[in-house]
């Protein structure tokens, strides 16, 4: 087999992803702590206040990241999910349940951020806007995908049943893109333009942006993180697993010595 | 019909489970007698004014039809799973989409019809006006095979699962909404006035769209559970 | 800086949101670790009875 073949399968066995996660999650937490403060920085001391919302829209550089990477997740999970499913590869099982519990995290911000931010704004905690509404099933979505794998016991079989859920619900994340598009909603269109011009200021723009950044580099140094829980969770009577426990254990128990 | 057909099959699978019903028939009235104390706490907790009821009538009595249609899933397949004809029904030769599709046909038929029946006597109750009727029924009509469909892929992922109760309404909650809203929706706005044939007629593609793929991924999620 | 933490009257919505961020991804950050160490724990102690198992004759 040709040379990316090779490393597609080496880089799918379990030990070696290990190996590799541990390598690169510490340096990608790393990373994005600097990034998220240069963005923190940028976003409460280098941006002007805005000349409608006041301080109050700085929020936005909490919001909106944790919005872009609740939706990035979910289409993270969707992919794992559907290469599990079609072809059953253990690892991509496991990424799909470890962004779960991220997504929903960076959900659950985007939620409260902007419920804190509408008060001020809008007069109002909550309103049952196409926007607010659809991140909220969102956030159902993920604690579904999460709840349904951890009620099944066998792990494959619980990652597989609860990766087809988070396949049905996919539908949701062009809802939730597209409801400013689609209805009247109370949540503002958007800003940020992937092509064309946005709608925003440069300087308020770069710490948003960073911001973004330092969520995704989080994401993957989370993700790598949980894997390697889940590659031990599943593979604990393997050798390579073994190893691994033997050489964590505290060093003056018997454990240690087994 | 020949013996061995898949025609005959579905027909014998239509055959014993209507029987098997049939044979339980006072388990019918369980999700009627639900959905009327649902809608009988309405007024109770909120007042008898008729102005209130009514503004809020439509809803409650989806509401209502929603949640006892969700306590009746479970019995689509606890019963054959807990005796070995799901995994027969699941190794069987014929489609298991198709097979799937006449055991939704007989639940819906048992639970949700019943419910439609009463659901003109919980509109009253809520005094809702009586012009919104024939959309409220539309509506639901609609609407509670949308969620017998809908539903059924769900019960297949937590088929077998001791205290799935919860769990399954959770999972249910996500996809259920866009149905909720637009069948509530086309009775608020026949109420207000506003034309409502627009979430009817998004009801009804759903409906078809269901129709068609809700079998087929109730057959690959219960492969997965059933593994 | 007290004028810094007000944020133009808008410090009770700002810095609850910004603490939210913080908490719930140290929440995020620290959860695996600690079951990566109950699942280390669980490994070392089916190898140990699996070690004590195949020593009894």
């Amino acid at each position: 087999m040709n040379a990316l073949t090779l490393w597609f399968h080496k880089i799918g066995s379990p030990p070696t992803f290990y190996r590799i996660a541990g390598a690169w999650a510490p340096w990608l937490f790393a990373i994005a702590l600097a990034l998220g403060a240069v963005a923190l920085y940028g976003g409460l001391f280098v941006a002007p206040r805005d000349y409608q919302q006041g301080d109050a829209y700085r929020i936005i550089f909490v919001h909106v990241p944790c919005a872009w990477m609740g939706l990035f997740a979910y289409i993270f999970l969707a992919v794992n999910a559907f290469i599990a499913l079609v072809w059953r590869i253990k690892l991509s099982e496991i990424l799909a349940m470890a962004s779960a519990p991220v997504g929903a995290a960076f959900t659950f911000i985007t939620l409260v951020s902007g419920s804190l931010w509408g008060k001020p704004m809008w007069g109002t905690y909550w309103t049952w806007d196409a926007r607010l509404t659809s991140e909220l099933v969102l956030l159902f979505l993920y604690l579904g995908v999460i709840g349904l794998h951890h009620a099944i016991e066998d792990r494959r079989q619980a990652a597989r049943a609860a990766s087809f859920l988070a396949l049905i619900g996919i539908v949701n994340v062009p809802i939730v893109h597209f409801s400013v598009n689609w209805w009247n909603t109370l949540h503002q269109g958007s800003t940020v333009r992937l092509m064309g011009e946005s709608h925003i200021t440069g300087s308020m723009v770069w710490p948003l942006l960073v911001m973004a950044l330092a969520t995704h580099v989080w994401f993957f140094a989370s993700v790598l993180a949980r894997t390697r829980v889940g590659l031990l969770e599943l593979e604990g009577g393997k050798d390579w697993a073994r190893e691994v426990a033997l050489a964590d254990a505290p060093r003056d128990t018997v454990a240690a010595h087994v | 019909m020949k013996p061995g057909s898949t025609s005959a099959a579905c027909a014998a699978l239509l055959r014993r489970d209507l029987t098997l019903i049939w044979r339980r028939r006072g388990d019918a009235l369980n999700p009627i007698l639900f959905a009327l104390i649902v809608v009988a706490l309405f007024p109770l907790a909120l007042g008898p004014e008729p102005e209130n009821l009514r503004r809020i009538a439509a809803g409650v009595v989806f509401v209502a039809l929603l949640l006892s249609g969700l306590l009746a899933l479970d019995t689509l397949f606890r019963g054959d799973y807990e005796d070995g004809s799901l995994e027969q029904l699941v190794l069987s030769p014929h489609p298991l989409a198709l097979l799937l599709a006449c055991k939704i046909a007989v639940h819906w038929l048992t639970t949700a019809l019943p419910l439609l029946i009463v659901a003109p006597l919980l509109a009253e109750m809520l005094n809702l006006p009586h012009a919104v009727f024939p959309v409220l029924l539309a509506a639901l009509a609609l609407a509670t095979p949308l969620l017998s469909l809908i539903g059924a892929v769900c019960v297949a992922l937590t088929v077998g699962m001791r205290r799935s109760g919860m769990l399954l309404a959770l999972l249910v909650l996500p996809l259920y909404v866009p149905v909720l809203i637009f069948g509530a929706g086309a009775c608020n706005a026949a109420q207000a006035g506003f034309p409502f044939l627009a979430p009817l007629l998004w009801l009804g593609a759903g409906l078809v769209l269901a129709l068609v793929l809700a079998p087929l991924a109730c057959a690959a999620a219960l492969k997965i559970s059933l593994s | 800086m007290s004028d810094f933490l007000a944020m133009g009257g808008y410090g009770a919505y700002l810095w609850p949101s910004y603490a939210v961020f913080v908490i719930v991804l140290a929440i995020d950050a620290i959860a695996p670790r600690i079951r990566r160490r109950r699942v280390l724990a669980e490994i070392r102690g089916k190898s140990k009875r699996r070690a004590t198992r195949e020593a009894t004759p």
